[in-house]
């Protein structure tokens, strides 16, 4: 990219290219300068208007008017309009990140008040008002997608070195395209077809973990194919062929040469998958249910998972509701611990223990 | 494209036909895996029909809304759609323009870690957006509505009195679009970046602007990937459940374009969520019919966008 954006990034070069107004450039102070007062600007006013958000606002859109109008004035209108884009695409991307940003800062603020060891060593048997905790939502959350997993990750492994290995022709190219159509499900359609599917034979009353791992299944074998199927194509073929030069079959190649020189990355795809489903609400709201009570059996009876609970402390918080929405943030503060957590374990197993891809 | 992993088949023949039981019977469960995943698609669909079907052919008066399926569904799906649009309005120039930043204008060491942040957004657990729509971003948001109403009023999105609370299908617009954001911008991400370097080089070589290039060389080149990740980025909030759910004050059956005042109209899938625990008989029928709706119209929208994509891929990676 750097020798793309080079002669663009430095607007201190000399010679201008043919047809532009003028000969004259801003240098790099001057932009930064220009850049700065227009935030200091923006600051300044939303001191005055005694709110940060207005602040931003008009620090941004000053620097938006600013940068670009001396610009213009100084260097052309072509070079105006440049700039002009630049501030606009930087804004985009600033932009981007305040939801990121009040998210963490909300869940922090807000989960902290009831993060503690209460909450993760009671749970919501005969509590009314102040007191209880989510360790059933916990133990739940961790028996379905853990069930999940061992489901999902034998079926997408093999389901990728299909693709990857022995796929050709019309089916393998069904399968790569709806993998993709299937990551596109939503959530509560996947929901519906454990209900529906379960109900048939157990009636409409229905409610269990397991239900729970089959909906998240189905939203996380897509993710799990589509990332080992990546990391299989990185595994060079001159150790595949090195492989059949010994004479040793093609599954044991794939099992002893092919899977151990991903492992890795498959690792940390597998661990991104888990991410993506253990915040399901939707789907474990229809057919695992929510109780108050821990419950270790997964094939019968409801069983409560983090984000239902988050979700039903929210919608049914109680009289008075300050508890229960408390409860809620804490839940949201806990899976947002585990959520990030993983997406974090997931870089550093790919980064400690990841074969170089080229 | 993909690179297909050298056969030995042409080498085995002859050899003990121990080796190629193990073999026969691998790739038989290699290929039985892949064949699963038609099936459970097949399956979604079979069984979403099979439970659905009595809500079809029941009397109109057992199914909620006393209207009969087709009315049920209806404002269901105008409201699904609604929601979606806007989100993806809101959110289709801002994922180019940080598609743009990631890929052209941020510098090359950083950018990758800049996706990544963006990417974060995606792990966001969904409950938390709704948490987070409704307690921040609502009451935020709602200080704009007596000025949208007041000075865009004669328009039908404003026209009605604004709500107090901020649970509008404008404040679930914004959800989605924050929801929908990363994917979009991985996609146009992608597609910028395969951009062929010699005419971006031709074009600068050319004294054309970082701006101009962009423009004749970067936009084209990308215009059909931009239209299926925007598709992709669709899809999803056509299906989004929990966090509408949450911020959304909803009332089914209920068609309207407003988009600040407390009645809105609910969408399927917040609808599913809401209503599934309290009915019973065929009023769940009715939620499944529903939400098999919602299947085929993402599956249909998913598809679309994914066969954009592929043929892309074939042409344009001869040449790129």
């Amino acid at each position: 990219m750097t020798a793309v954006n080079a002669p663009t990034e430095t607007p201190t070069e000399t010679d201008a290219a043919p047809g532009l107004e003028s000969h004259r450039h801003l240098g790099t102070g001057a932009t930064w300068g220009l850049t700065g007062a227009g935030l200091a600007g923006g600051a300044l006013l939303g001191l005055l208007a005694g709110s940060w958000a207005v602040g931003a606002v008009a620090g941004l859109l000053l620097v938006l008017v600013a940068l670009p109008g001396v610009s213009w004035r100084v260097e052309g209108a072509r070079r105006g309009k440049d700039r002009a884009f630049t501030v606009v695409v930087t804004v985009a991307f600033l932009l981007a990140l305040l939801p990121l940003l009040s998210l963490i800062y909300s869940t922090l603020t807000n989960g902290l008040a009831r993060f503690d060891p209460e909450f993760f060593t009671s749970d919501m048997r005969a509590v009314l008002g102040e007191g209880g905790g989510a360790l059933h939502a916990i133990v739940g959350t961790l028996l379905i997608t853990g069930s999940a997993t061992l489901i999902s990750v034998p079926i997408g492994i093999m389901c990728a070195i299909y693709l990857v290995e022995y796929g050709k022709g019309r089916l393998a190219r069904m399968v790569t395209i709806l993998v993709d159509v299937m990551t596109g499900i939503p959530s509560i359609v996947a929901g519906l077809f454990a209900f529906a599917l379960f109900s048939i034979f157990f009636g409409p009353s229905i409610r269990f973990g397991l239900g729970g791992a089959v909906a998240l299944s189905l939203l996380m074998v897509p993710v799990v194919v589509r990332s080992v199927e990546e990391m299989l194509k990185l595994v060079a073929n001159e150790l595949r062929e090195a492989s059949y030069a010994l004479g040793v079959p093609r599954w044991r190649t794939i099992v002893k040469v092919v899977l151990p020189t991903a492992g890795a990355g498959i690792a940390a795809g597998v661990t991104i998958a888990i991410a993506r489903v253990i915040g399901e609400t939707a789907p474990l709201l229809i057919i695992a249910g929510s109780t108050t009570n821990l419950d270790w059996n997964i094939f019968e009876g409801r069983m409560m998972t983090l984000p239902v609970f988050t979700y039903e402390s929210y919608m049914i918080p109680g009289v008075p509701p300050e508890p229960g929405v408390d409860r809620a943030w804490a839940a949201a503060l806990t899976l947002m611990v585990i959520v990030m957590g993983l997406n974090l374990a997931a870089r550093l197993i790919a980064r400690l223990f990841g074969t170089k891809s080229r | 494209m993909s690179t297909q992993a050298p056969s030995p088949d042409t080498t085995m023949s002859g050899l003990g036909g121990n080796r190629r039981l193990g073999d026969r019977l691998f790739s038989g469960a290699a290929t039985a895996a892949g064949v699963l995943i038609l099936l459970a698609l097949a399956g979604v669909f079979t069984f979403l029909v099979l439970e659905g079907y009595p809500a079809l052919v029941a009397d109109p008066e057992q199914i909620p809304g006393e209207g009969g399926i087709v009315a049920f569904i209806a404002p269901l799906l105008f409201g699904t759609v609604f929601g979606a649009v806007l989100a993806l309005l809101i959110a289709l120039p801002l994922s180019v323009g940080i598609g743009l930043f990631i890929s052209h204008y941020a510098p090359r060491r950083v950018a990758s870690t800049l996706g990544y942040v963006i990417d974060l957004l995606a792990a966001v657990p969904s409950v938390v957006y709704g948490l987070w729509g409704i307690y921040f971003l609502a009451p935020q948001i709602a200080g704009l509505f007596p000025w949208l109403h007041d000075n865009l009023g004669f328009l039908p999105f404003f026209s009605q009195s604004p709500s107090g609370s901020g649970r509008t299908m404008m404040t679930a617009g914004v959800v989605l679009a924050v929801m929908i954001l990363p994917i979009m911008t991985a996609v146009n991400r992608e597609v910028f970046l395969q951009t062929p370097r010699l005419q971006e080089e031709a074009a600068l070589a050319l004294g054309a602007t970082r701006l101009e290039m962009i423009l004749m060389t970067v936009l084209p080149f990308s215009r059909s990937g931009i239209m299926s990740g925007a598709m992709l980025g669709l899809g999803r909030a056509l299906g989004e459940t929990i966090a509408v759910a949450m911020v959304l004050s909803a009332y089914p059956g209920l068609v309207s374009l407003n988009l600040i005042g407390s009645q809105n109209s609910s969408t399927v899938a917040a609808n599913i969520a809401l209503k599934f625990p309290e009915y019973t008989g065929l009023e769940v029928n009715a939620l499944i019919a529903s939400g098999l709706a919602l299947f085929v119209l993402t599956f249909l929208v998913n598809f679309t966008a994914r066969a954009i994509i592929a043929r892309r891929a074939e042409f344009s990676g001869a040449n790129a």
